[in-house]
């Protein structure tokens, strides 16, 4: 199974007696067809890097001169008015509506979507599995502007009441303060995008569960584990690294999604004050950078935009290290 | 401590297939039983319904009566959870938890049944690693992963899993056929010293296995491909290795098939 963190469950597994996989040449024969599909791996390999390296360094040439130019602090201006003689823009607020309407996304959508993969897997009958996986799989590849146009047409009006509600009853709340903004507000846009995503995690998840060697299921059983405390016990575990990489290719989805984002935004006038509320609009770096496509008309300007994204990949690879840190960390723990 | 076992007329059914027919035995507490007989013969079918674990296979079902001394096992009221913590069991293959240490292993049965106390918990993984003869090897490793272990100590502590929650039957499936001979030694061992506290019935392959370890051999055979395998007979194990009362029985002792 492929993944951005590029780890899956079956990554580590040693082979039926024990020794680590054959990696690197160590299996090669010398023979000509070896050499052949050798030189094509490594060359796919080498492109792949090249490629990521090139997209940092375009990103970085191109953001230099406008973040020179730039007389706000980029990190911290909430302002956004780039080119002209005078450039002044800052992240700020992209920063915070990315990754607040992400991080939303991710703690509805992890797990509810375990929860589906676990359903489907355990606790489903055996009639029903296969059509479900493939509803969920077909789910995962519905296209983003799908979800947009249901969100705007279908959800907006089901969830007006119910930040009414939240509004009313939690406002006290600075996350959930009442700014005045419904529609295309931050948690609502979290919400879509939880709903986007959660066809991936469930779908990745689905898999690696279903791989639960058979042996620890039985031996949580025959310690008189219950369903629930033998889901505990074996089929967790074992599924952790995967459901962690389906995570973070849901993230990286939730932090990049552009179109259905783009659609569905209130964005703010400009110097509208500061708030924390999850009830404001705000846009994301993908959606300003969508939005104003059509402006980059000079270097300066665009190379605004081009750091703005250069942010958003830096951001994506953090967010993909830290996966990689958290299963390292317990590397030894997975067989 | 050790129960005895009485079943009878016990048929055991995969959906419509019936694997298992007619088997009534009694196993004796404090003693090794051993089931031989050829593949399919349905003996580690039979040893499953013993804890109810041929339950997890979908339509694995029986008819027929299993008492654990005055408890029926297959009563409306009995939950199979319970069975399981009664009547532990051993797998063909090594399968401690990969992702827990080789404490969290033994611990785990006890976890399942909500012991939470440190202190207590460290004395029973003690006890119990010391019981499967593992200790030594690994009290200095505790918190090290389980699946880092030889095949013969994952085995051992496999059973050391099953006796933390004291069991009073233990069930082995052919716990020595993935293991080498110095490993399979160790674990016969070990199952000499466990019937002074538990009953126990092995599932083996290896005739010579069944001799050395057991009280009483128990052969199971059938008819032929897709017939249900039949219990042919039980007897004290030197006895069924030196003058069997069925043919059968003989002509598989002797190597004349299986």
């Amino acid at each position: 199974m492929s993944s951005v963190t590029g780890v899956s469950a079956t990554d580590e597994l040693p082979g039926p007696d024990g020794r680590p996989p054959l990696s690197g040449d160590a299996a090669s024969t010398g023979r000509v067809g070896d050499r052949i599909f050798g030189g094509a791996a490594t060359l796919s390999g080498v492109v792949v890097i090249v490629l990521v390296s090139l997209i940092a360094v375009f990103l970085i040439v191109q953001a230099i001169p406008a973040l020179a130019d730039n007389s706000a602090n980029f990190f911290t201006s909430r302002e956004w008015a780039p080119g002209g003689d005078n450039p002044r823009f800052g992240i700020l607020e992209f920063l915070w509506t990315t990754v607040t309407a992400s991080t939303l996304a991710m703690l509805i959508s992890v797990p509810v979507g375990v929860g589906v993969a676990l359903f489907i897997t355990q606790y489903a009958p055996a009639w029903m599995r296969r059509p479900a996986a493939a509803l969920v799989d077909l789910l995962a590849a519905v296209p983003s502007i799908v979800y947009g146009l249901w969100g705007l047409i279908t959800f907006s009006p089901f969830f007006k009441p119910v930040q009414g509600f939240m509004e009313d009853k939690l406002g006290w709340f600075p996350l959930f303060a009442p700014t005045g903004i419904s529609g295309g507000t931050i948690f609502f846009i979290g919400i879509v995008l939880a709903i986007m995503v959660l066809p991936i995690v469930t779908a990745l998840s689905r898999e690696v569960f279903d791989q639960t060697p058979l042996a620890h299921k039985e031996g949580a059983l025959a310690l008189g584990a219950t369903k629930w405390e033998m889901i505990r016990t074996a089929v967790l575990p074992f599924g952790r690294p995967g459901v962690i990489s389906a995570s973070m290719l849901a993230l990286g989805r939730a932090l990049g999604e552009t179109i259905a984002v783009t659609f569905l935004v209130s964005a703010l006038a400009d110097g509208s004050p500061w708030t924390w509320s999850l009830f404001n609009g705000g846009e994301t770096f993908a959606s300003k950078i969508a939005n104003n496509a059509a402006e980059f008309s000079n270097p300066s300007k665009t190379g605004a935009y081009i750091a703005a994204g250069l942010v958003l990949f830096v951001l994506t690879f953090v967010v993909n290290s830290i996966a990689r840190v958290v299963i390292e960390r317990r590397k030894a723990f997975t067989e | 401590m050790a129960k005895r076992i009485d079943v009878t007329d016990l048929n055991v059914y995969y959906g419509s297939f019936k694997a298992v027919e007619g088997v009534s035995m009694t196993v004796e507490p404090r003693s090794v039983t051993a089931f031989i007989g050829p593949s399919g013969c349905g003996k580690s079918t039979f040893l499953r319904t013993l804890n109810r674990m041929h339950e997890v296979i979908p339509g694995g079902r029986v008819e027929g009566k299993v008492m654990l001394d005055d408890q029926d096992l297959y009563a409306p009221s009995m939950d199979p959870v319970t069975v399981r913590r009664t009547i532990g069991m051993v797998f063909q293959r090594p399968n401690p938890f990969p992702t827990m240490s080789i404490y969290d292993n033994v611990a785990a049965g006890l976890r399942l049944n909500g012991v939470k106390n440190k202190k207590t918990l460290d004395g029973i993984v003690e006890s119990s690693l010391k019981g499967a003869n593992l200790w030594t090897e690994v009290k200095d490793r505790l918190n090290k992963p389980g699946a880092g272990l030889s095949g013969g100590q994952q085995q051992r502590l496999c059973i050391a899993r099953a006796i933390a929650v004291q069991p009073q039957v233990l069930l082995m499936d052919e716990p020595c056929s993935a293991l080498d001979p110095i490993s399979t030694l160790a674990i016969e061992d070990l199952i000499n010293e466990l019937k002074s506290e538990f009953t126990i019935v092995i599932v083996t392959h290896n005739m010579q296995q069944a001799a050395r370890v057991s009280d009483r051999t128990a052969f199971f055979n059938l008819k032929a491909t897709g017939e249900p395998g039949r219990l042919i007979e039980i007897d004290d194990t030197t006895r069924i290795f030196n003058n069997p009362s069925e043919q059968s029985t003989e002509d598989y002792i002797s190597g004349r098939f299986g």
